[in-house]
């Protein structure tokens, strides 16, 4: 199952290594990991994205995480309302001929264009991953030259329901 | 003057003259901050090899001495810091060089990860400016260390040395102990230290808070489910030792009446002599206690964590079992098996907070009666050899003779379980063994260490001919420091547990485990100036043994044993603790 982790970690070196190291040695399949500061000065924060096999592995992990000394804060949030955004740089083969055609097709994903050329058309796309991928099948038929996606960030809603589901974009 | 009075004095004569107006307000450079600091921690004793990237550091300890040990190779020195912090509690303090001298640590750093020994570890590097540069004897250690570490550090800037020294001692030597590695680029080491303010900067740790007090509720369910419990059974861990909660362990034992089993590591937890002790539990464990896993209703696990080698396979692991799991590293408890009370607490005061619920004891009688029956028909047991020298007899021998009061330390392979399941140790913190991560060579310099912890007591290293071999380059040691261990090799010119393996699962074919050539071990003895002792016939056994074990010297025993012998009973890769091979028949 797929399970989206965010952790809150004091901003030292190494301490990148550290998460991904203790990852790699507990076995666990990392499909994207972004990191960056946090509101709070000296502290950044990750988000992972990770494949498990069961509830026990999650527990391990999560309990693997919360014991490095640099990490202040773990949590699962895959079973809460969140917010998750990821972002895309897609370069498409556009001809002039075919380019409008390319451009009301992605309209609903509100891309925007922030590069062109003769042929070819650098699309910015943000959204859940699974919005990406979608675009990514969208235009894949018009030949992608270049792709370049950030990794998903999450944290948790204001208003959380009261024992709310998994989301099933995520199972 | 006996050699036990003479170790001492010899520690204690390196001790330096009071150093007292330490120029609280001249400038110290980082070698001295750090030789400072360790002397504020209440280091008594280094474990250290010196090199290129450490001369600042060896030259402030030779301006401002702490007891150094000398090692004759980095493994040395990091395995006797190892035995020093098992026997004393304390953490073990290591100084090696950058480079070679850093990744010559790394296999005791991961024993002591392995089996929760608090060491810290400091190591040379390059100077700052040529990091990344593969100079000289450079060695990226903080990457190498950072899986087998509790924490590490490198010290970027020699104002954060104070703070990095008290924290790697308090991460070290608290909650579930461990080894803490701190890397000190030498120029760090040189510079100028400046400010009062610097130096007494306090730990800062907002990521490491653990918890040692028990959840009451917790406790009362754990208090609820002994009460009602027909065949509790507590399985004592090495956590009972690290926290020290032996007397709480023997009072909860005794006053409900619960027989109790140990880890390979937990040894010693409770005396091997208590009548409520079913020995050891695991692969070569006790038939009763590992039938009494199976059977059990409750399973108390203290402080032990459930590792392979004592579970079997897990499918059939303590299947009628409801489990208390106290542990205080949280991630221990349901890593391998489903805990229905989990505590996460330090060992004493889960305990003392368990006692403190005076509830009823349970009525055990049966099951006692029951377990007591099983322990008279299958005892560990081995078939004396005519004229053979067994290596159980030998070890039944160095019990008697030192009446199960001496400090055991061992290697890894068949010499330790027999050692495990033949040395009834009287004493906590008296074993010193490699467990989790299995290292041959640990035994010798583990025993120096637990020597110098604990001067007077009589310490000696059982191990195999192979592991010995390892480390043997420790035996300068002994002379020059007066250390009186006694060192045991149990010779059976073969790497035994591989051998044992060969035999039983791949048709005896003796793969590179049987070992043509050896070197004649009294001479190698009497090389570095020690007395060396050879048994050969089991008739001498007994003289030789008590002239060599009673002395005040340090000795070698080349102990000359039978080679076919296995270690029974077992329960094979895969099998569950029920499965067990080599049972005495009824």
């Amino acid at each position: 199952m797929r399970r989206v982790i965010t952790v809150t970690v004091i901003n030292q070196s190494g301490v990148l290594n550290r998460v991904t190291g203790l990852l790699m040695k507990r076995q666990f399949n990392i499909e994207s990991i972004t990191v960056g500061h946090s509101e709070q000065p000296g502290m950044s924060k990750m988000t992972f994205i990770v494949h498990v096999e069961d509830e026990r592995k999650i527990e391990q992990l999560l309990k693997q995480l919360q014991k490095q000394i640099d990490v202040i804060k773990v949590n699962d949030i895959t079973d809460k309302a969140i917010v998750m955004r990821e972002l895309a740089l897609v370069k498409v083969v556009s001809p002039p001929h075919a380019r409008s055609e390319i451009n009301s097709i992605i309209e609903p994903f509100r891309a925007t264009v922030i590069d062109s050329g003769k042929n070819v058309v650098t699309y910015q796309v943000t959204g859940a991953p699974e919005k990406i991928e979608a675009f990514i099948d969208l235009v894949k038929p018009y030949g992608i030259k270049e792709l370049s996606r950030t990794g998903a960030t999450a944290f948790t809603r204001e208003i959380q329901k009261v024992n709310s589901p998994q989301l099933s974009i995520l199972k | 003057m006996s050699a036990e009075v003479q170790t001492k004095q010899a520690v204690m004569e390196m001790t330096p003259k009071s150093q007292d107006e330490k120029q609280n307000n001249q400038p110290m450079d980082g070698s001295a901050v750090l030789i400072q600091g360790l002397k504020d921690q209440g280091v008594e004793v280094i474990f250290g090899y010196p090199g290129g990237a450490v001369l600042p550091i060896y030259d402030a300890l030779y301006k401002d001495p702490i007891p150094h040990v000398l090692a004759r190779h980095e493994q040395g020195a990091i395995h006797a810091a190892e035995g020093y912090a098992r026997v004393s509690g304390k953490p073990g303090v290591v100084i090696a060089t950058s480079g070679p001298g850093a990744t010559n640590l790394v296999t005791g750093i991961t024993d002591a990860m392995m089996d929760s020994l608090p060491l810290v570890v400091f190591t040379g590097q390059v100077a700052s400016t040529v990091i990344g540069t593969d100079a000289f004897q450079e060695a990226d250690i903080i990457g190498i260390t950072q899986p087998i570490t509790k924490h590490n550090y490198q010290v970027r800037d020699v104002a954060d040395l104070p703070r990095i020294i008290k924290e790697a001692f308090h991460i070290a030597s608290t909650g579930r102990r461990g080894p803490v590695v701190v890397d000190i680029p030498k120029n760090v080491a040189t510079e100028i230290f400046v400010t009062e303010e610097e130096r007494d900067a306090e730990v800062n740790l907002p990521g490491y808070q653990p918890t040692t007090t028990p959840n009451y509720l917790q406790i009362q369910k754990a208090a609820e489910a002994i009460r009602f419990a027909r065949k509790p059974l507590i399985l004592a861990g090495a956590g009972v030792l690290h926290g020290q909660a032996m007397e709480e362990l023997k009072t909860l034992v005794e006053t409900k009446r619960i027989p109790v089993t140990n880890t390979l590591l937990g040894l010693g937890s409770i005396a091997g002599h208590h009548e409520l002790f079913l020995g050891m539990a695991g692969m070569h464990g006790t038939y009763t206690a590992n039938m009494a896993i199976s059977e059990c209703d409750l399973l108390i696990n203290v402080g032990a964590r459930f590792d392979d080698r004592l579970t079997g396979n897990l499918q059939t692991f303590a299947p009628h079992a409801k489990i208390i799991h106290i542990d205080i590293d949280p991630a221990e408890i349901g890593k391998n098996v489903p805990t229905e009370i989990p505590i996460v607490a330090d060992s004493k005061e889960a305990l003392q907070a368990l006692l403190n619920q005076e509830f009823h004891a349970p009525d055990t009688e049966e099951w006692l009666a029951y377990l007591r029956g099983m322990q008279e028909e299958a005892p560990l047991w081995y078939n004396v050899d005519e004229h053979e020298f067994l290596p159980q007899e030998a070890i039944q021998m160095i019990h008697r003779i030192t009446e199960g009061d001496a400090i055991v330390t061992t290697d890894v392979g068949q010499h330790q379980m027999w050692a495990a399941q033949y040395y009834s140790l009287n004493n906590p913190d008296f074993w010193v063994t490699s467990g989790g991560l299995g290292t041959m060579g640990f035994g010798f310099p583990a025993a120096i260490g637990a020597q110098i912890a604990k001067p007077d007591e009589r310490v000696v290293a059982i191990v195999g001919d192979g592991g010995f071999q390892m480390t043997a380059q420790e035996l300068s040691l002994l002379q020059e420091m007066r250390i009186p261990v006694k060192v045991v090799i149990l010779n059976n010119g073969a790497l035994g547990m591989v051998r044992q393996w060969q035999e039983t699962f791949y048709d005896e074919r003796y793969s590179q485990s049987l070992i043509p050539v050896q070197p004649d071990f009294v001479k190698l003895a009497e090389a570095y100036d020690l007395k060396g002792y050879r048994i050969t016939k089991k008739e001498d056994a007994e003289q030789i043994f008590r002239e060599a074990l009673l002395s005040d010297e340090p000795v070698l025993i080349d102990c000359r044993v039978k080679m076919l012998e296995n270690v029974y009973p077992m329960v094979a890769p895969g099998k569950g603790l029920q499965e067990m091979i080599g049972v005495k028949s009824k």
